[in-house]
This record gives structure tokens, C-alpha cells and sequence, in this order.
């Protein structure tokens, strides 16, 4: 039996809440009678509010975390929802497989991978997390129903589905083989704008991502570093025991002059003709992992992350976009951009062929409003907004940014038709018909 | 040679988070419980973890007869045998005054049923002259509660037999660690509301194999619980029946 405990329950940024009763299944038996009642979460890595119920339940499925299966021919691994993909590559990279696909962070699980159509630094090649899975298996109204690429639409609403077309009980990944255990890392100046895109289009590596000064502005607007990867034999030191952050920061640990100091003496860490280093595979895929709850850096009220994808001929709204973010002086060191490559066709997965761009900003009023206005941009170029990071978007808005939404909303009205899987998000967002 | 760790009530969360820490050393392990369905999914979540080697056996506190097997399987996986001990059950006081055969039920599984297992294990373990013994009371086991007085007097008996056990092991050069944990966030405690400094099971799990490689006697995790048990076991009973805590 499985008891409830009430919970806040926040989303990564920490700008969302919600109170919500959580249950925390440990054997996969105890599942079907909890999937009909809730939405499913993981470690919580969405920013804004995907994970949240507020007044509802939640099922989080951290403690469903075992490895089913793997079939050392073919890297193949079936694992429960709860797993996180850092640990995959801690038990796998060693033998010879890694993921195909991971996302900024190591905490993410598979569930939530799943549920996000998570991509990484290798979207270009490699396209998103659920183009690398066999099969999943869902629990609707109770029933485990298994799914594969051969389904069709219920796949296709399943993967970057927001776990609104069953509760996702286990998935099988593919994983790729890998001769080394350590990654080749070029680090290369960019100067401004036109050098940073010309790097990331000119880029030949498998993995490539661009790091961006958002507080340069005016001929340096743009500037960043590019850093492009390969797998490569070699011995990396042993990992270091992570770091917390124990408490709250102050607001002024984020202010606009020590971003710009910390960012000016970041982009100089790297020398002018540039750089290649080696380095353990969780510090280049996972680089903030090493430092437990660093969203608290951002102190009481938070952060949002503002991710849009615009597609390559609208680089220039993009980098108009980064000039209003730039001039009105409110981002974190985070930024990153990237150029992704062609979408997957999956109903609500973000990646399409573009540029991609992502910036954290403490949660005060005017982000609010540069967001909204970041937003607009975004929908007037024809781009859209990635869901695992929004916290503050208009319904319409993305609607008109997903057009697939109404295939999506036929498999989910099919797979909940009492809409007990709907989440903040959901409900914000006005995207499913509910009662 | 490698360890091989008998663990006993593996299906248990506090069991599972230190059998995956000795998975990823390359331990070997005999997983002993009742719901074999689940042991079998762990045995092969282990393996992938790095286990030497990872066998569910059929395991009931409550049932001698299933002992032997246990011990037979973890004879044939070789190495150091130690064992790790992490059954119980604890019914709400209440349900045990409503039915009062529940109570053979709490001493079995607490304190019989490890205590006739481990009495068999003992010329083995005697006879290797190595290895160590983990027995998982409570801190229920120091006072006799209001709520769990049953439970409690179940583990308090273990905690006297691992004391003497460890009195005699240790001639032989086995050590004994007895753990008290307080609360643990484990799905026996997530219904329950407000319990003080909750640990988490890895965290347990660390604290655990810290003190088997210190060779610690006694172990209270979270820390805390060291120092408030003290003062809880020095209250005198004239006051101490007159407490609800």
C-alpha cells in the first residue's frame, strides 16, 4: 500500500508552486490502481509548472528506478520510469554505451525524458531523446498498454506528450556504442552574432553548443564561446563529491554587475586563438549537476528560462530577440545557443530546424514582461516555445505554435478521458477539454 | 575473494538503497524475502549495478523451514559471508489490541525469526574468523511507547541479542554493527504525518556502510537520534508513563 503525504511541490525554476499529495510507488505492482488517480513526475527538472497539481495528487516515480533489462549486443535497456539518465551513463558509459540522447542534466528520468521529447547537444545528429526508443510502456485507466514506433499517433502524442497519454511506466532505449569514456572539447572564441552563427553552421562535430554573453551588447551583442565535442578514449580524474548550495542566495548573488563581471571573465578563460581539453563525460553533458540545487543561486522567488527555436531563415528575429534581452540587462550567465536540426514530427516535441536559444532570468516583474515579449517575437517568426521550460505562456499562443495540438488532444481525450492526468501546465495552458 | 552479503527482508527501501551500494563495489548477494516477483526485478537491477552475483531466495521471518536454503545459497556463491538483517513489521498499536495474534507476527519478524537465522549462520560465521553482521532495530526498541510498544519490545529483544552476539563474534573476529534508525522515508512511513527528522534511505544506506567499514558498535541515523534517545532512556518511569511521545 502507498500513502499520500502532502507536499509543496515546485518546478525547477522555483518561480511555480503548487500543494499537492504525493505518492511514491516502489515496485511496479503497486502502479496501476495510483495511475488512474494522478500525473506522473520525476526529479522535477521541468522549470515551470509540467509537474505541478495544485490541490491534486502527484505520483512521483523517483522510487521506480531499476534496470529491467539489457541486451549487451545491441546496447538495448529497459529501465523503469524513474531512472535518471545520469545514472545510465554512469553504469553503461564504462561498458561501451551511452544514451544517444541527454539533456543539460543527469537528474532528468526517463519518464520525464519521455513526456518532454528531451534533446541535447547532439540534436543536429542525433535529433531528439525519442527517436532512440523501442517501445514504452503506458498505464491508461489502469491497463499497461506497451507502445512502439509502429503505433502510429499514440506514439507520436506520447513522446514530448506531457504525460498526458497514460501514466509512463517504463520505457527501452537504444543506446549508442562508445569507445571512450571521456570527451574532446574545442573551445572556440566567438566575437559577436554573425562569428558565433557562422561557427555552429560551419561546425562539423557531434556535438556542438554555443555559450552567450547576454550582457554584451552593441558590435560584441552575441559574443560567446563554442564549444564542439567528441567521444574519445582517455582516463579523467575520479568524480568529486557535489556540492550544494545550502541556502537561499541574496538577490544582489545574480545582479546585473556581477553577471557582467563573471561573464566578461568567462569568455577570456579561453584564449583568443582557442583551446581543446579533455574532460569526464558528466562534467561536459551535465556541467551544473556538480553543484546540488543551484536554481537556489536565484534565491526565494526563482527563475524562469525563456527556450524558443525559430527556424534558420529568421536568425534575425533571434538576434533581435538577444539585443532586447542584452539591453534591458536582467539575464544570468546561463544562456545557450544552438542550432538544431530537422523535428520529428511528434505532436508536441519542440526541436524543429532552427536556432535554438535559452536564457535564465531571475523571477522579477520586468522578466515577466521581457518574456511576454520574447513570446511574441517568437510566434511572429514563426518559432515556438519549449514547454519543459515555460512557466508564464499564453494558450493560444501555444496552440498556434504546436499545430499538430489537435491530433495530440484526440489520442489524450482516448487514452484520460476523465482528464485525471491534467497538470498545471495543462490547465494554464488550456490545452485539453477538460471537465 | 569477494563479499557475499545475505540480506535479509531485501524488498524493504532502507535493504534496496544498500544493496545497490554494494552492487556498484561488486558484492555478491543473496536477496532473501517474500515477494519474489520483486526480488527477481531487483536481482537483475543489481546485476546491472555491478553485483558479482545477484540471487533472490524465498525468505519468510515467520517460517524456519525457509532458513536453510538462504544459508545453502549463499555457501555456494563462496567469499566472505556477512549478513545484514533488515526485517520487521510494525501494525498500528491499535490493530494489535483488535487482534491480539498479531503480536507472534511483530516478534517474528523483529526478533525470532533473525535471531533463529542468525543462530544458524553462526559456525559459519565463527569458523571464517571474518566478516561483519548488521542488525536493523529502531530507535522504538530504547523506550517502551505509547504508539508502538509491541514493535518496540520486538526490537528491543533483538537489540539485546545482537549485543550479546557481537560479544561473542568478536572473540572470533566477526563484527556486529546494531543500527537504530529514527523515521525513514520509506513507503511504511508515507501516510504518516509529521514525523521529526525523516532520513532518507540512501542516506541510511551510507551511514550503515561507513560504520560496518569503521567497525562501528552501535549506530543511530540520523545522528541526531544518539543524544535524544539518551535523554529520552533517562527519564525516569514514574515520568516517563505520564509522556505521550
Amino acid at each position: 500500500m502507498t500513502g499520500w503525504r502532502s507536499e509543496t511541490v515546485t518546478g525547477w525554476g522555483r518561480a511555480k508552486r503548487s500543494e499537492c499529495q504525493v505518492a511514491r510507488p516502489e515496485t511496479q505492482s503497486g502502479l496501476p490502481d495510483l495511475s488512474v488517480a494522478a500525473p506522473a513526475i520525476g526529479n522535477r527538472r521541468s522549470y515551470g509548472d509540467a509537474a505541478l497539481n495544485d490541490g491534486g495528487k502527484l505520483i512521483d516515480m523517483t522510487g521506480l528506478d531499476r534496470i529491467l533489462a539489457f541486451d549487451p549486443e545491441i546496447g538495448e535497456v529497459e529501465v523503469e520510469a524513474g531512472m535518471p539518465l545520469g545514472t545510465l551513463v554512469r553504469l553503461y558509459a564504462p561498458r561501451g554505451w551511452l544514451p544517444a540522447v541527454l539533456p543539460g542534466t543527469g537528474f532528468a528520468t526517463v519518464g520525464g525524458a519521455v513526456a518532454m521529447d528531451v534533446h541535447g547537444k547532439n540534436h543536429h545528429k542525433a535529433g531528439s531523446f525519442g527517436d532512440h526508443l523501442t517501445d514504452i510502456t503506458l498505464i491508461q485507466q489502469g491497463k499497461a498498454r506497451r507502445i512502439t514506433p509502429k503505433s502510429g499517433a499514440i506514439w507520436k502524442a506520447t513522446l514530448g506528450g506531457l504525460g498526458q497519454t497514460g501514466l509512463i511506466a517504463r520505457a527501452t532505449l537504444r543506446m549508442k556504442p562508445v569507445s571512450g569514456r571521456a570527451m574532446l572539447v574545442t573551445e572556440r572564441r566567438a566575437m559577436n552574432w554573425a562569428e558565433h552563427l557562422r561557427l555552429l553552421d560551419s561546425s562539423k562535430a557531434t556535438y556542438v553548443v554555443g555559450w552567450i554573453d547576454c550582457t554584451a551588447t552593441g558590435s560584441a551583442l552575441g559574443r560567446g564561446i563554442v564549444e564542439e565535442a567528441e567521444l574519445t578514449p582517455g582516463l579523467t580524474p575520479p568524480p568529486k563529491t557535489p556540492r550544494k548550495v545550502p541556502f537561499d542566495a541574496p538577490p544582489a548573488a545574480l545582479s546585473p554587475p556581477v553577471v557582467r563581471a563573471f561573464n566578461a571573465a568567462y569568455y577570456t578563460r579561453v584564449p583568443a586563438h582557442g583551446r581543446t581539453l579533455v574532460r569526464p563525460l558528466d562534467a561536459f553533458f551535465f556541467p551544473l549537476d556538480k553543484i546540488h540545487d543551484w536554481n537556489r543561486l536565484y534565491g526565494k522567488r526563482g527563475f524562469h528560462q525563456f527556450q524558443c527555436v525559430v527556424p534558420l531563415a529568421q536568425a534575425d528575429a533571434l538576434r533581435a530577440m538577444l539585443d532586447r534581452i542584452a539591453r534591458t540587462g536582467q539575464a544570468s550567465p546561463l544562456a545557450v545557443l544552438k542550432r538544431m536540426g530537422p523535428g520529428n514530427g511528434n505532436y508536441l516535441s519542440f526541436p524543429m530546424e532552427g536556432y535554438t536559444l535559452a536564457v535564465d532570468l531571475p523571477n522579477r516583474p520586468q522578466a515577466e514582461r521581457l518574456i511576454a515579449a520574447l513570446y511574441a517575437m517568437t510566434a511572429e517568426a514563426g518559432g515556438r516555445i519549449y514547454l519543459a521550460k515555460d512557466a508564464l505562456a499564453d494558450g493560444a499562443v501555444i496552440k498556434a505554435m504546436y499545430p499538430d495540438h489537435a491530433k495530440w488532444l484526440g489520442q489524450v481525450e482516448k487514452a484520460d478521458p476523465e482528464g485525471r492526468l491534467a497538470t498545471d501546465m495543462i490547465r494554464r495552458l488550456d490545452l485539453r477539454r477538460l471537465p | 575473494m569477494s563479499d557475499t552479503w545475505i540480506v535479509l527482508g531485501a524488498t524493504s527501501t532502507i535493504a534496496g538503497a544498500f544493496a545497490r551500494k554494494l552492487a556498484e563495489r561488486g558484492d555478491g548477494l543473496i536477496l532473501a524475502g517474500r515477494r519474489m516477483d520483486a526480488l527477481d526485478a531487483m536481482a537483475t537491477d543489481l546485476t546491472e549495478r555491478g553485483a558479482s552475483r545477484a540471487e533472490p531466495v524465498s525468505f519468510d521471518a515467520r517460517d524456519p523451514g525457509s532458513f536453510a536454503a538462504v544459508l545453502d545459497a549463499a555457501q555456494a556463491a563462496g567469499g566472505t559471508l556477512n549478513v545484514a538483517v533488515f526485517v520487521g513489521s510494525m501494525p498500528e498499536q491499535s490493530a494489535i489490541d483488535a487482534d491480539p495474534a498479531l503480536v507472534d507476527g511483530v516478534i517474528a519478524d523483529s526478533f525470532t525469526g533473525p535471531t533463529r537465522f542468525l543462530t544458524l549462520a553462526l559456525p559459519v560465521l565463527e569458523a571464517q574468523g571474518k566478516g561483519t553482521v548488521v542488525g536493523v532495530g529502531s530507535v522504538a526498541g530504547d523506550r517502551g511507547r505509547l504508539g508502538n510498544y509491541v514493535y518496540g519490545a520486538a526490537k528491543a529483544g533483538f537489540a539485546t541479542y545482537l549485543s550479546g552476539l557481537r560479544n561473542r563474534l568478536g572473540r572470533a573476529g566477526v563484527h556486529v554493527l546494531t543500527v537504530k534508525p529514527g523515521p525513514v522515508d520509506t513507503a511504511m512511513t508515507r501516510g504518516m504525518e509529521g514525523l521529526p527528522f525523516m532520513a532518507q534511505p540512501e542516506a541510511v544506506a551510507d551511514d550503515i556502510l561507513r560504520a560496518v567499514a569503521k567497525g562501528t558498535n552501535v549506530l543511530y541515523t540520523k545522528r541526531i537520534w544518539l543524544p535524544i534517545m539518551m535523554v529520552i532512556r533517562a527519564i525516569p518511569e514514574r515520568v516517563f508513563k505520564k509522556m505521550e511521545i
